[in-house]
């Protein structure tokens, strides 16, 4: 309701500040169920630590504001993480046929748009590439879900409770790890994906 | 007495009094493995299971309870891999091979030089990707030894013939596919020309099937699915059934909802064995998928459950269903071992089953009918074998339930033994089964179908059972339906058992010992620390100079084993299909590394 002026004219705008002013719970949190999004700086996202030429590492993708501080997206990508049988490899972050997702230990890195691209591209040793079968909205929002699931996410988004049997205390109690690349061991050593 | 000059003279009475010995010591007659799938030993090991009796038993002496304490390592080698090492080495011709998990690297040992080095290595490259749909660690259970060349399955879903004297490459079949969730983990087994290999994936909606490829070309000869409509069953005339429930028309079909069994699992990763006498292979079938029963109401067949096949069409002679309509994950594929034994004062040809669902099946070989079925492990999801209809009777109380957790059930999905093999000792009529003590809590959840990911549905967090020991090594007087002993492991075995002429058991433990106990009492006798985990199968051999071996792989890994192989996050006990739970101490305990080990004595 609140954001049905979002993208209005300028008197929309003006009469949703005003209205913002007394009904200030509305603009808490946006909720986008299925705006269409700024296409993924997917060129500038790297997962190397070396930046040949003292080249600059580019900006934070714009999606971390949007997605890692919403507790909508973040609890909409917990539900998808179960429906997509991300648990089935990567259990509720411990990893099995996956490897886990809860530690601070990142193969193709650990930021928003790493882990979008991950999931979207998939990855050699065994991670599907979903880019194909999840829209883009759910796939950023799964990541965001997977960030939460080390802390890298504010309390105040994150999960606080399961859905179903707890297995573990939940994102919004885990402690913030932040990602460590430890960059993927050869294929040869036939390691997790 | 006066002393015998003439020592062959009187070979021929000794060997007779030992065999009367042997008669007078147990009341009963001990079960004898049939000589023509277990014939006289000649040193060698040509398959996993050792023969097509599967006794995995070896007739050399020369090491025993009283010189064991002098074993020693005569050498070693290193794999490179990381990842959980479930394979028996073979050795034949002067040479050992090894096969290691993905990515499926054959190694080829030239023992007849000192040290044993490497002689080839062939490499099969299998697609990277299939690591990301093998269930339970890519593990891979051994090759098989075979008119001069070395059959073996690859991750990704191919079988491979390589020559056995130069690791030249013969042929290579692609049989599963990884986007379909299929993948191989399982050693063949060759009859008569035949190549016998099936699909894992019972995790992944996979419909599991056996195949028989010609062993010259890879050609396939038979293919027979564990679902769907008997003609692709190969259900036909010749298949009776020694149980009512199992049959009529198409029941792969009609004992499931609409188009379920396509996805319905019964997965063939398990052992098989071979009866040439009755010219009938021997193999199970695996759970039925998804996890969560709800979505598959019926018997699910032919999941979780025995088949008896003609070795040369493939032809089913009948079907034993041990678990139907399965609800943990109960696979029917561990090992089968044929014995002669008698039964009721007949003697009567029996395969015997350590079943995970817990009990110790006697089964008669030709018609399928259960003489037997005794619990050897902490049951509580069923309470005993109805032997009339063949049916373990339900605990509906330990029955998952949508939205549900289901607390204390025994066994775990893994089952009171998984798929690591026990071995027999005729001299002792005992089967030595390295096993399993845990139970479980389960939340059954729906499961979502996506071509090559998880169908499961259900949440899982194992734990100790009874005596808080994870692990049991049993000898099960199969005679007297009961165990002779027991040893306690605090680690669930994973590991393969191997019973020697010198009576002796060897098995291997998840934090790297090795051990040899006495075949008769279970004391230990002799222990060795190897570098990881062991999860292998030991086998024995003679040497080029005469000398018995002991040889097994260490590198933990596998699905107890993937806290430590996939380095698996112990915050999570859910991890790994639950088995983390109980696993949380292992990576404290050992690391990863795939090694041989060879001993010897002095």
């Amino acid at each position: 309701m609140c954001s049905r002026f979002r993208n209005g004219s300028k008197r929309a705008v003006m009469l949703l500040s005003v209205s913002t002013l007394f009904v200030s719970a509305c603009h808490r949190e946006q909720r986008s169920f299925s705006t269409p999004m700024p296409a993924a700086q997917q060129t500038n996202v790297i997962v190397s630590e070396l930046l040949p030429g003292n080249a600059k590492r580019p900006p934070p993708d714009p999606h971390r504001k949007e997605f890692e501080n919403n507790a909508y997206h973040i609890a909409e990508g917990k539900r998808l993480f179960d429906e997509f049988n991300c648990t089935g490899c990567h259990s509720h972050g411990g990893g099995g046929m996956g490897p886990a997702l809860m530690d601070d230990q990142w193969s193709y890195g650990g930021e928003l748009e790493q882990i979008y691209m991950s999931i979207s591209q998939g990855r050699p040793n065994g991670m599907p590439a979903f880019g194909l079968k999840i829209p883009e909205q759910e796939r950023w929002e799964l990541a965001a879900y997977v960030r939460s699931m080390t802390g890298n996410v504010p309390k105040a988004a994150a999960p606080s409770r399961d859905d179903h049997m707890q297995t573990k205390p939940t994102e919004a109690r885990t402690p913030r790890q932040p990602p460590i690349p430890s960059g993927p061991p050869p294929a040869s050593l036939g390691t997790s994906p | 007495m006066r002393k015998h000059p003439v020592i062959p003279r009187a070979l021929p009475f000794i060997a007779l009094a030992t065999v009367l010995l042997t008669f007078d010591a147990s009341s009963q007659a001990v079960p004898t493995p049939p000589a023509s799938p277990a014939p006289q030993d000649d040193g060698t090991w040509t398959m996993p299971a050792k023969n097509y009796a599967s006794t995995r038993y070896s007739s050399l002496a020369q090491i025993t309870t009283e010189n064991v304490k002098n074993l020693h390592v005569a050498f070693t080698f290193s794999t490179g891999v990381l990842r959980g090492h479930e394979a028996a080495p073979l050795v034949v011709n002067q040479t050992m091979y090894v096969v290691t998990p993905y990515p499926n690297t054959l190694f080829a040992l030239d023992l007849a030089r000192p040290d044993a080095p490497l002689k080839w290595r062939y490499e099969p490259k299998p697609l990277a990707a299939a690591q990301g749909v093998a269930c339970c660690d890519v593990v891979n259970r051994g090759a098989f030894y075979y008119g001069g060349r070395v059959y073996f399955a690859t991750l990704d879903g191919q079988a491979v013939a390589v020559d056995a004297a130069n690791g030249k490459e013969v042929w290579r079949k692609r049989l599963g596919n990884i986007n379909l969730g299929e993948t191989i983990t399982m050693a063949p087994l060759v009859v008569k020309g035949k190549v016998l290999v099936g699909n894992s994936g019972g995790e992944l909606g996979v419909r599991g099937w056996l195949t028989a490829l010609d062993a010259d070309s890879g050609k396939i000869v038979w293919k027979a699915y564990s679902t769907g409509p008997d003609n692709e069953v190969l259900i036909g005339a010749d298949f009776k059934p020694h149980y009512a429930s199992d049959r009529g028309k198409d029941l792969g079909v009609k004992t499931w909802p609409p188009e379920a069994w396509k996805l319905g699992g019964g997965t063939v990763w398990g052992w098989i064995s071979y009866d040439p006498e009755l010219n009938l292979i021997y193999y199970g079938t695996g759970n039925p998928g998804p996890w969560n029963p709800d979505q598959r109401p019926g018997d699910n067949k032919w999941t979780s459950g025995i088949f008896a096949r003609d070795a040369d069409t493939g032809a089913a002679r009948w079907f034993y269903q041990s678990v139907p309509h399965d609800v943990h994950d109960y696979d029917a594929v561990n090992e089968i071992v044929l014995l002669d034994m008698p039964v009721d004062g007949k003697i009567r040809k029996v395969l015997v089953r350590p079943e995970r669902n817990g009990y110790l099946y006697v089964i008669d070989r030709q018609s399928g009918e259960v003489l037997s079925a005794d619990a050897y492990g902490n049951v509580n999801s069923t309470s005993g074998v109805d032997l009339e209809t063949g049916r373990p009777t339900v605990n509906e109380e330990k029955t998952p339930q949508l939205g549900k957790v289901i607390r204390d059930i025994c066994p775990a999905s893994p089952g009171a033994k998984d798929w690591n093999p026990s071995s027999y000792s005729p001299r002792t009529g005992l089967l030595y089964i390295p096993h399993i003590n845990l139970c479980m809590d389960a939340e059954s959840l729906e499961a979502n179908y996506i071509a090559g990911t998880p169908y499961v549905g259900m949440n899982v967090k194992m734990y100790a059972g009874p005596g808080g020991n994870r692990g049991v090594l049993t000898a099960w007087d199969i005679a007297a339906r009961k165990p002779k002993w027991e040893i306690k492991e605090d680690l669930p075995l994973w590991s393969g058992a191997l019973a020697t002429a010198g009576d002796l058991v060897f098995y291997g433990t998840m934090d790297g010992l090795f051990k040899a106990i006495d075949a008769r009492t279970g004391e230990l006798k002799w222990q060795f620390k190897t570098g990881s985990g062991i999860i292998g199968q030991p086998i024995a051999y003679k040497g080029p100079d005469g000398k018995q071996y002991v040889a097994v792989l260490s590198g933990v890994g596998g699905w107890s084993g993937a806290v430590v192989a996939g380095q698996l996050d112990t915050r999570d006990p859910s991890g790994a299909l639950g088995f983390v739970s109980a696993m949380s101490d292992l990576p404290d305990k050992t690391t990863r590394g795939g090694m041989l080990y060879v001993f010897a004595l002095p």
